[in-house]
């Protein structure tokens, strides 16, 4: 197997697992109970959040675990926007976010807010001087992705926080579920106020993520109920994905320290091996892109969803760039607001890579992919 | 050019003449053990300052970590280089680049100490300072009120250059002034008042008065954790904790509701005075703070205090409660202490407590309780635990994470 759908969601660790299995069956107590183990559930929770803080150099009691990386997005976008609704209606966000950003704030624009959707530049990048034009009196909120899950390019975000330190009225978000033990970013001095991060996007477990609330920052809740994560996100919490996640995260930035260079290495790699293709194009810029995200059309002809199930005959597993565009015919909605064309984004694919890929899958996977190419460019013409 | 060196200057110490060298001496040994994680650095020290020779260890941690050692009144990074005026203008002009100096204003400040060097200080701050304007854009000179000061020292050894100034945390070295007990209950102001005494250079041990099943393991734990902030500032730090249930019952059952606050404080002062002569401690450390609760009028400190003439400081005799929690919040206890469990000083408590205790009557009390054996037992079954800055959270869980 070469698994090459890395942004999707990467392999546990083994020790993660481990982490996890101890700690939900030895401390599988309610963290709210009143008893010794409860009483022990709740350290682990503190601990986990403690050593959480500190790996992203922030409080921990600017930490609120969530159930992941979509909870943590809705409860940035929608908390601030039920939060400060009287200061203002206006949401700054990009054509190239998630789902779980421009949901909710689609959403709101069905409540009265307004959202203005910033387009990207040919390399999937916004640019500062847009933030700063669209800005009115009334926005409460600018929301941009760290690193996006398409094409891997990075954005502005400490260019965009310095903007935003002029305007104390406007709070900053960042989905940093792909960037975080990839890219580093520091969130004080970059002025971000909410941060969303997800667990088994750095080998740990789904089901446990985390929103960074700067201190002073307040969200109404979109869970409301027994008051944990001080009142913030009611709900009894996921002590052993949590204390699993925060393993992860250790682990995940040791693996940084160690192989980032590694990681580029190989990324650099791939590329040159598809640049030789003939029949794709590479999406992903060139500069100023993750080491783990590779972004490619293939030819007019071979539909990506097949293209997909057919290099997993050869146990290769790579990604359409947009999850749900296997039923319908829906075009990358990155690669269109990189003003690459239709017909283009209707043809992505997805190579994303973790720690773990080796440069000895380059050979076999390139040459499945090109017969791939091959045989379905027969079939279809 | 990197900056390769940290230049500590020493606070109030400096004016201990002949005794500064125990003072030097010890600060460079909290030192020492704050940074044992960064195993290249080292620490040469002299009468007047002290230099953390980095040797490639990254300078950011370790500022953080030198802003909680008391005794350091600021320090600066610091690069040092031969006595040769194309050097000094290189080391000079390296040091201004490290900062985000674009747009800002600067002077250089010389000074001779080796008067062997050829160029006077006025010359010096003409060279060096042309120099660095002529290699950056965006700086400009002011000599008034600059925005970076760079200041080089010319000494015998060798000439150092340093641009920015970051205050410490003052006070005295920890361990320099004796060794005190401090009376930690879990509430907000007695982790404060630790901290004040170690900033005048005590060194602490805390006691703290655990009543199960009134007081839960979380209360303990939260006492722990307190401890545990406070090592930030004194290292390793002993905690006592002294089981207190028996005591609080005979006191409950045999004193009269308003005076039973009274003999509860007469007796954990009894128990502390006991593992301080144990721990040869000289006083005793509390969070009181005068006028705030019934048990700390002067009245009933006066009645509370009879029982022992050994000296009980509190630092926080002269705050208002918002001082208190503003530094508890600056030195991180606030939000541990404000947890919400039951301590001893909670259970129990009186609800119409004297706030002007007669003397007499409080003996009369006492006298028919035959407290002694009580308190020599809670003494006696006091647990002690070494909680130290880099050994966190017990092993229990270590390997889960």
């Amino acid at each position: 197997m070469i698994y090459l759908d890395n942004s999707a969601t990467t392999k546990p660790f083994p020790e993660v697992i481990d982490s996890f299995v101890a700690v939900a069956t030895n401390y599988f107590a309610n963290p709210s109970s009143l008893h010794g183990l409860g009483m022990k559930a709740e350290r682990l929770l503190a601990q986990a959040r403690e050593q959480i803080a500190a790996m992203l150099r922030v409080k921990p009691n600017e930490i609120v675990f969530t159930s992941g990386g979509t909870e943590a997005n809705n409860f940035a976008i929608k908390g601030v926007a039920w939060q400060y609704q009287r200061r203002g209606r206006h949401i700054i966000t990009t054509k190239i976010e998630h789902p779980s950003v421009a949901e909710p704030c689609r959403q709101l624009e069905e409540l009265g807010f307004e959202v203005t959707y910033l387009p990207v530049d040919r390399e999937g990048r916004v640019s500062v001087e847009q933030v700063e034009r669209a800005l009115r009196d009334d926005t409460i909120l600018v929301s941009v992705m760290h690193v996006n899950n398409e094409v891997g390019t990075v954005q502005p975000i400490e260019e965009i926080g310095a903007l935003l330190s002029r305007y104390p009225k406007t709070l900053f978000h960042v989905d940093r579920v792909q960037g975080i033990s990839k890219v580093p970013l520091d969130l004080k001095q970059a002025g971000v106020d909410l941060c969303t991060i997800s667990a088994h996007k750095f080998h740990g477990l789904r089901g446990a993520g985390l929103l960074y609330v700067r201190e002073g920052v307040r969200l109404a809740p979109l869970i409301a109920g027994g008051g944990q994560e001080r009142q913030l996100r009611s709900g009894t919490e996921n002590v052993a994905a949590i204390v699993a996640m925060a393993k992860a995260l250790r682990l995940a930035l040791e693996r940084y320290e160690r192989d980032i260079g590694r990681l580029q290495a190989l990324k650099d790699e791939w590329l040159e091996a598809l640049l030789a293709i003939p029949d794709i194009e590479i999406n992903t810029p060139r500069d100023g892109a993750a080491p783990h995200i590779i972004n490619f059309s293939l030819k007019r002809g071979v539909k990506p969803e097949v293209f997909v199930h057919e290099l997993e005959k050869s146990g290769i597993y790579v990604s359409t760039t947009s999850a749900c565009s296997s039923k319908k015919k829906a075009p990358s909605k990155t690669l269109l607001a990189m003003g690459l064309g239709e017909d283009r984004a209707e043809r992505g694919i997805r190579i994303s890579l973790s720690f773990d890929n080796s440069r000895e899958e380059i050979a076999p996977a390139v040459a499945a992919i090109k017969q791939a190419i091959k045989t379905l460019s027969e079939v279809t013409e | 050019m990197n900056y390769d060196r940290i230049l500590i200057r020493y606070g109030e110490m400096t004016t201990k003449g002949k005794n500064r060298n125990i003072f030097v001496r010890r600060l460079k040994n909290n030192i020492a053990r704050k940074l044992q994680a960064f195993e290249r650095i080292q620490i040469e020290y002299m009468r007047d300052r002290m230099y953390i020779l980095l040797n490639g260890e990254p300078h950011e941690p370790i500022i953080e970590k030198l802003k909680t050692v008391f005794g350091i009144h600021s320090f600066s990074l610091a690069m040092k280089c031969e006595n040769d005026l194309d050097a000094i203008k290189e080391t000079a002009l390296a040091a201004v680049r490290q900062l985000p100096y674009k747009g800002k204003t600067f002077k250089v400040s010389a000074r001779r100490v080796d008067k062997q060097f050829p160029y006077r200080s006025d010359e010096l701050n003409y060279e060096v300072g042309a120099h660095i304007l002529r290699q950056t854009d965006g700086l400009r000179v002011n000599v008034r009120e600059p925005d970076i000061d760079v200041r080089i020292e010319v000494r015998q050894d060798g000439t150092y250059v340093t641009c920015r100034d970051i205050f410490g945390a003052g006070g005295l070295p920890v361990g320099t002034s004796g060794k005190a007990m401090l009376m930690l209950s879990g509430g907000i102001d007695s982790p404060v008042a630790g901290y004040l005494a170690m900033k005048r250079g005590l060194e602490i041990e805390a006691v703290h008065f655990f009543s199960p099943p009134f007081t839960s393991e979380r209360a303990k734990q939260k006492v722990i954790d307190l401890v545990r902030k406070l090592t930030t500032y004194g290292g390793r730090i002993k905690l006592h904790i002294v089981p207190f249930t028996e005591v609080q019952q005979a006191i409950y059952q045999g004193v009269p509701n308003e005076y039973s606050l009274i003999s509860t404080r007469r007796a954990m002062l009894r128990i502390t005075d006991a593992l301080r002569r144990r721990q040869r401690a000289l006083a005793i450390v509390t969070g009181e703070s005068l006028g705030q609760v019934a048990s700390q009028t002067l009245e009933s400190m006066y009645v509370i205090n009879e029982v022992t003439n050994t000296p009980i400081l509190r630092p926080l005799v002269s705050m208002d409660k918002l001082e208190i929690i503003e530094l508890a919040k600056q030195i991180g206890t606030h939000d541990i202490s404000i947890l919400p469990y039951e301590d001893c000083c909670t259970i129990f408590t009186p609800r119409a407590p004297k706030t002007k205790p007669k003397k007499e009557k409080v003996f009369h009390y006492e006298s028919q309780l035959d407290l002694a054996p009580l308190l020599e037992k809670a003494v006696n079954d006091t647990e002690t635990l070494v909680i130290d800055e880099e050994t966190g959270q017990g092993d229990e869980f270590a390997e889960l994470f």
